[in-house]
């Protein structure tokens, strides 16, 4: 293969040539992981625009029935099933994988282990293209007959399976080839973040020197590509049920509509860890920049997450309680419900060793940081409600429920999503955020996030179940003081919606230049990204980095400057 | 084209090598997915032991064995592409494809053959896990050929010859496949 080795060298010329001059192949066909990151950060973000929007629509029509929303119109009862169940479906697959894992990962994992690019620059395209025609098709669904999809995120047969129950035969398909495709776009960018991170990392580079965000996003592709594959099998048999003729989850023909419930679950409830592992990635690297302070027990909190990684797959089935699963099996899985929450805690307790005693900076990353911490755990601890099937066969199906994993997956996707966003900002963009504008921006969002859900709480232990369309219609739950919540959970939410566009007058006046210049190392950070320019160039360095040291060697005892980067010799 | 991270190996196996293997991982959980759905249904149903009378045994058995023998020639490919013969290697990748080819011709005369019987993919849950598992299966069989046949084109020129080892791997890891489909669907009566 010697011989191949000029043709190599030459093509990388000619590419790096044509990278320069056409627009077209540098911003659409670019198979740099920096552009690849870009393309699906951006998809990400118009597709929680998109997300928020039905969640607007929908609730507006929960605290005002029958009302003509601005800028939709009346909410009929199935536009009701649809938006709830794509909203759902939008927000996990199309918004906190695609920016936490996709985007963190493609622009992170090679800057941050010092190579120039993804192992497999054109898989990683592929894995983009494929993403990109799964959110198509999946808005598509919303055009065909019928309407989009209205048997919850779930997608519970018979149900999903079957278009004379959910009316809507072309609907259902779509959105479940769209769940499939973006399936396979994640499966080869998983397989392409784990190659990396294992074997392209700089010299000297040993595996505790990794830093965590790139461990984290390594576990959770992990964690995906085991969790994943029975619910792919699944979707191929839902999707047989519908268009084929055959009766895998049909009781009338000998199938099983629970065993949807396992396939769906198996992989369910490994995709909260999935899409939370990056997000306490990021909150522990911005948190030891901004306390100055090493990272307490990196290897325990590397354990703690592979622990984690192994219960998630044995916990499924605490969704399932009241779906007529044998009681003994369900203490079981209360037990291991309950098992779960230690290394999540003991995480969290990691966090807070590492703030002790540091010299914390609050600026607005390291705030989002906070926050995700002090939300998440409010999420976590309404879980062991949850998880205990006595009590969950009270709270099952209600807004407590709702309000629970609003509360996890908020800070997973939307504050880990800020903070990182803000933090590497300067990175993206070479540029600094105004920190004023991020702080509003931050405060705006928090505040009215903790007056959208707690209402949801208090509706959801007094009894309001979850998929309904008008409580009008249910007089025990139609009294005014229930009505006033729901109306104090919409308002809220509108005021979040209207301070989002702080966020994005912020991103276009700090892109638009009239920040400050970033330089290579704004937050005096010791990982390998910020030792090269802002934003970095093709290739990333003009010489590929060598490591010498951990990732979190702040403040050194004896040392003049209180960091000290990865990359520099002792 | 190929960037410094692909050539690099910290981990100690070369790159392609260690994402076949994530590749094939996924794939087991896709295929034990399905399989393990089969089980659960198959412990608990033992009326579907008469459908699976129905099945042939002879022709499911003269699948195995030709699937079996593609693999062999897959590894002396790959013998030929460690020895730096490209030719060589590409000529068994040739015969591997044509024991994919075969497979899918009998597996298509045999699908035949059962429909004409009467036994559909919706004639019961039986026949859908059969259909559907083995279906899936011969749709990994046709890519595999598919990759098969471009990798046999470049080792022919001598060129990325370290490729040969790793369609060996996948089209094992198909083969396997086959060996839990075969005594699942065919032989449990």
């Amino acid at each position: 293969m010697a011989e191949s080795i000029p043709a190599d060298a030459m093509h990388a010329h000619d590419d790096h040539h044509h990278t320069e001059q056409s627009i077209w192949s540098k911003y659409v066909f670019s198979t740099d992981h920096k552009m690849i990151a870009m393309q699906y950060m951006f998809t990400g973000m118009a597709m929680a625009l998109i997300g928020g929007f039905m969640a607007y629509a929908f609730r507006m029509q929960l605290a005002f029935p029958g009302i003509d929303v601005p800028g939709y119109g009346t909410v009929t009862a199935s536009d009701y099933n649809a938006l709830v169940t794509n909203h759902g479906t939008i927000m996990i697959f199309w918004v906190a994988m695609p920016v936490l894992i996709a985007a963190f990962g493609n622009y992170l994992i090679p800057l941050m282990v010092g190579c120039d690019d993804m192992v497999f620059p054109r898989l990683n395209r592929l894995s983009y293209q494929i993403f990109l025609l799964s959110a198509i098709v999946l808005i598509a669904s919303f055009f065909v007959p019928g309407g989009g999809f209205g048997g919850a995120w779930t997608a519970y047969p018979p149900l999903s399976a079957k278009s004379q129950y959910s009316l809507t035969a072309l609907g259902s398909s779509f959105w479940l080839v769209a769940v499939a495709l973006e399936f396979t776009a994640f499966l080869l960018g998983g397989i392409n973040f784990v190659t990396t991170a294992m074997n392209a990392r700089a010299p000297g580079m040993k595996i505790f020197d990794i830093p965590i965000v790139v461990w984290m996003i390594v576990v959770a592709s992990i964690l995906f590509m085991s969790s994943v594959g029975p619910l792919i099998a699944g979707a191929v048999m839902l999707f047989m049920d519908q268009n084929v003729g055959t009766a895998f989850f049909d009781p009338d023909k000998g199938g099983d509509p629970i065993l949807w419930q396992h396939l769906f679950w198996f992989f369910g409830h490994p995709e909260v860890y999935v899409v939370l592992l990056p997000a306490m990635g990021i909150t522990a690297e911005i948190m030891c920049v901004f306390a100055r302070k090493k990272m307490f027990a990196y290897k325990t909190f590397l354990y703690t997450t592979f622990a984690t990684g192994i219960l998630s797959f044995t916990v499924w089935a605490h969704h399932q309680f009241v779906a007529g699963i044998d009681p003994r099996m369900a203490n079981i899985f209360t037990v291991t419900t309950l098992l779960i929450s230690i290394p999540i805690a003991e995480m969290c307790f990691i966090y807070i060793a590492t703030l002790y005693g540091g010299s914390i900076r609050l600026t607005t990353p390291m705030l989002w940081a906070l926050a995700f911490v002090a939300e998440f755990l409010i999420g976590g601890v309404t879980g062991i409600f949850l998880g205990a099937s006595g009590a969950d066969i009270y709270f099952h199906d209600t807004y407590f429920v709702l309000a629970h994993f609003h509360y996890t997956f908020f800070p997973i996707a939307i504050i880990g999503t800020f903070a990182g966003f803000t933090y590497w900002f300067p990175k993206m963009f070479g540029k600094m955020m105004n920190d004023t504008l991020g702080k509003i921006h931050f405060w705006g969002t928090i505040i009215p996030f903790n007056f959208i859900f707690i209402p949801l709480f208090v509706l959801g232990a007094a009894g309001q179940h979850r998929r309904i369309y008008n409580y009008e219609h249910f007089p025990e739950l139609a009294g005014v003081e229930m009505q006033d919540m729901r109306v104090l959970a919409t308002v809220s939410m509108l005021v979040m919606l209207v301070f989002q566009l702080v966020f994005f007058y912020n991103c276009f006046i700090s892109w638009k230049k009239k920040q400050k210049d970033a330089g290579k190392n704004p937050w005096k950070a010791n990982t390998l990204e910020w030792t090269t320019d802002s934003p970095p160039p093709h290739g990333n360095w003009p010489e590929l980095p060598t490591v010498y040291r951990g990732p979190y060697e702040y403040s050194v005892p004896g040392r003049e400057e209180d960091y000290f980067p990865q990359n520099v010799p002792d | 084209m190929r960037p410094i991270a692909t050539t690099r190996m910290a981990a100690g196996i070369p790159t392609g090598r260690l994402a076949i293997w994530w590749v094939v991982a996924s794939e087991i959980v896709i295929f034990g997915g399905l399989l393990v759905s089969y089980i659960m249904h198959r412990l608990a149903k033992p009326e579907w032991g008469d459908h699976a009378a129905n099945t042939n045994v002879w022709i499911g058995g003269f699948n195995t064995f030709v699937l079996l023998t593609s693999s062999l020639s897959a590894v002396l490919a790959h013998k030929a592409a460690v020895n730096g013969d490209g030719p060589k290697a590409a000529k068994l990748l040739y015969a591997t494809c044509f024991g994919a080819c075969t497979f899918v011709v009998v597996k298509a005369l045999e699908w035949n053959m059962e429909i004409s019987h009467g036994f559909t993919i919706s004639s019961n849950t039986f026949w859908s896990f059969y259909y559907t598992a083995a279906g899936l299966h011969g749709l990994h069989v046709i890519a595999g050929a598919i990759i098969m046949l471009i990798i046999a084109e470049t080792a022919k020129k001598n060129l990325e010859l370290h490729r040969v080892e790793l369609i060996g791997i996948y089209w094992h890891f198909v083969d396997i496949v086959w060996i839990f489909l075969f005594p699942l669907l065919y032989i449990a009566k």
